[in-house]
């Protein structure tokens, strides 16, 4: 899953042009072209406009760490950073994310493989049992203790609240979430 | 979802243009504004929603999602999303009201994307209107009837219906903004206009598909707060089904200027309640000239809810709506103010 990013020298995504001379636009049925930044490496897609951010990432990048749960904006299991803040990409069309910076679970840990604080956290804390909503809620805990919203149990519950879990590791998830949040303010 | 043709505006003047199918207020105008998307990818992905064509104005966030505080009151961007407006010192000091209507709307997510015009657009969450496999629903084909009147209509409105709807508004944010007598600022094809907020959202006149006085290609730009001492002695209550995430079964903004226990002035919003965004007159002017205490609290949600009609599932809504005023009124008349110690301190 980590690999991901080595994908994209087989995708064949179309030429890249100059980034951002082209807006797109286009009549129903005629494909648009995007560009996007994913996990720091420039993406050129000509795709449907009615696709979304969600789409692109997992059925033509091959990005299929982000999950996707209900489709409707009600689980959060989609949820990446676009332009640094945690949204739902299942109710973000590609073409309105041109020209945007997207980090998914993919691009989290290191050259060498080591992880992010925070997904080291969900190990040790036991912060799942499918796993299915974890991409989400990792990406989400991020852009959480970033927004300095992890500061109290509470908080955390409330600012989180957008990220279900069928399982109910909310538990473990809290306490993921405090253990890499001091890890992740010590620097 | 249908096909449908993108277009990107690239400021408001092209905007308008390109927005000039977006109707006279109507649900299910052929072209449709993509800001948040919140609301609209939603049902589009429902094909309750089918725009033929969806003009994307994201790029006018920049320059339209400012937040301004001073002596003339409060301006707020339209395109400002709902955690930035959230989260902004003068709104959580000066209008804790929107501030809390904001931060316990949606989720960290949804309020990263959605902006403040948008929100206020959002449609009903009533279930017979989300799924196109109910024939009767008004507000999606006119004169089929609805579904909701004989069905499990246990979130739907008790103020402001008729025959034809009881769909909720389900926002937190608009229900603030109609207690504070907010205006809305409007851009369109043919120049700006004011309106005050109150006259947004159409009364519903047995015409549940009209929803709003929107003129085609009409995009909300800001909203304006007149200043006014009760704007800080606000609050915003919401009951709900769980701790967070979720609509309100019953909300209530409530703003108030005292001279000890006396009400100068009463502000009173009511959410989770209504067929639109819902001013609580009646109950303002109980309350008005008089000692706010737990008796004339109860006597002003007597009055707020005396238009009520339930509908079986829902009967439950207005005792948990009088409630929900008290609880607000009185949580509203605790408040210390620490700006005031603070100017008798000067003083």
């Amino acid at each position: 899953m980590l690999a991901g990013c080595a994908a994209f020298a087989t995708l064949g995504v179309p030429p890249v042009t100059a980034r951002g001379s082209d807006e797109p636009t286009a009549a129903a049925g005629v494909p648009a072209r995007v560009s996007l930044t994913v996990n720091g490496k420039p993406i050129d897609l000509t795709l449907d406009v009615r696709v979304t951010v969600l789409d692109a990432l997992r059925e033509q990048l091959q990005l299929t760490g982000t999950k996707k749960g209900c489709d409707q904006g009600q689980c959060g299991a989609c949820t990446v950073l676009i332009g640094g803040q945690r949204v739902l990409s299942c109710l973000t069309l590609a073409v309105a994310a041109h020209g945007k910076r997207i980090e998914t679970i993919e691009g989290l840990a290191g050259a060498n493989g080591e992880l992010h604080p925070m997904q080291q956290a969900f190990i040790d804390q036991d912060g799942f049992q499918c796993g299915y909503c974890t991409p989400g809620q990792i990406m989400s805990a991020i852009a959480c203790v970033r927004e300095g919203h992890a500061k109290t149990d509470a908080d955390i519950q409330e600012y989180m609240s957008g990220n279900l879990c069928r399982c109910a590791a909310y538990p473990n998830i809290v306490a993921a979430i405090k253990q890499a949040r001091d890890q992740m303010e010590r620097g | 979802m249908r096909p449908f043709s993108f277009e990107r505006a690239a400021d408001l003047t092209h905007a308008s243009f390109l927005g000039q199918g977006t109707g006279q207020g109507q649900t299910d105008a052929d072209a449709q504004f993509l800001a948040g998307g919140t609301t609209l990818i939603d049902l589009m992905k429902l094909n309750i929603l089918t725009p033929t064509r969806v003009v994307g104005i994201d790029a006018l966030r920049a320059g339209n999602d400012s937040i301004d505080s001073g002596a003339a009151g409060l301006r707020l961007g339209a395109f400002a999303t709902m955690s930035a407006a959230a989260e902004h010192r003068a709104v959580v000091e000066g209008y804790p009201v929107i501030a809390q209507s904001l931060q316990l709307a949606a989720s960290a997510q949804l309020r990263n994307m959605a902006t403040l015009g948008g929100n206020v657009l959002q449609k009903t969450r009533c279930t017979y209107y989300r799924d196109a496999s109910f024939s009767a629903c008004n507000k999606r084909n006119p004169g089929s009837g609805c579904a909701a009147l004989q069905g499990v209509n246990r979130n739907h409105a008790i103020l402001g219906v008729d025959d034809t709807c009881i769909s909720q508004y389900p926002g937190d944010f608009a229900v603030a903004l109609i207690a504070l007598e907010a205006r809305v600022e409007l851009r369109g094809p043919k120049g700006p206009r004011l309106i005050p907020f109150a006259s947004l959202h159409t009364p519903l006149n047995r015409q549940p598909h009209i929803e709003t006085t929107l003129r085609p290609g009409e995009i909300i730009t800001a909203f304006f707060v007149s200043p006014g001492a009760w704007n800080r002695r606000s609050v915003y209550l919401k009951v709900r089904d769980r701790a967070s995430y979720e609509f309100a079964i019953a909300s209530a903004a409530v703003a108030l200027d005292l001279e000890g226990e006396r009400v100068r002035t009463a502000r009173i919003g009511l959410g989770g309640m209504a067929y639109r965004p819902w001013r609580a007159a009646e109950a303002e002017e109980v309350l008005t000239g008089k000692p706010l205490t737990e008796g004339s609290a109860q006597a002003a949600a007597a009055a707020a809810l005396t238009s009520a009609r339930t509908h079986g599932y829902n009967d439950y809504k207005p005792e948990l709506a009088r409630r929900t005023l008290v609880r607000a009124l009185l949580q509203a008349q605790s408040m210390t103010l620490t700006g005031e110690s603070a100017q008798n301190h000067a003083g």
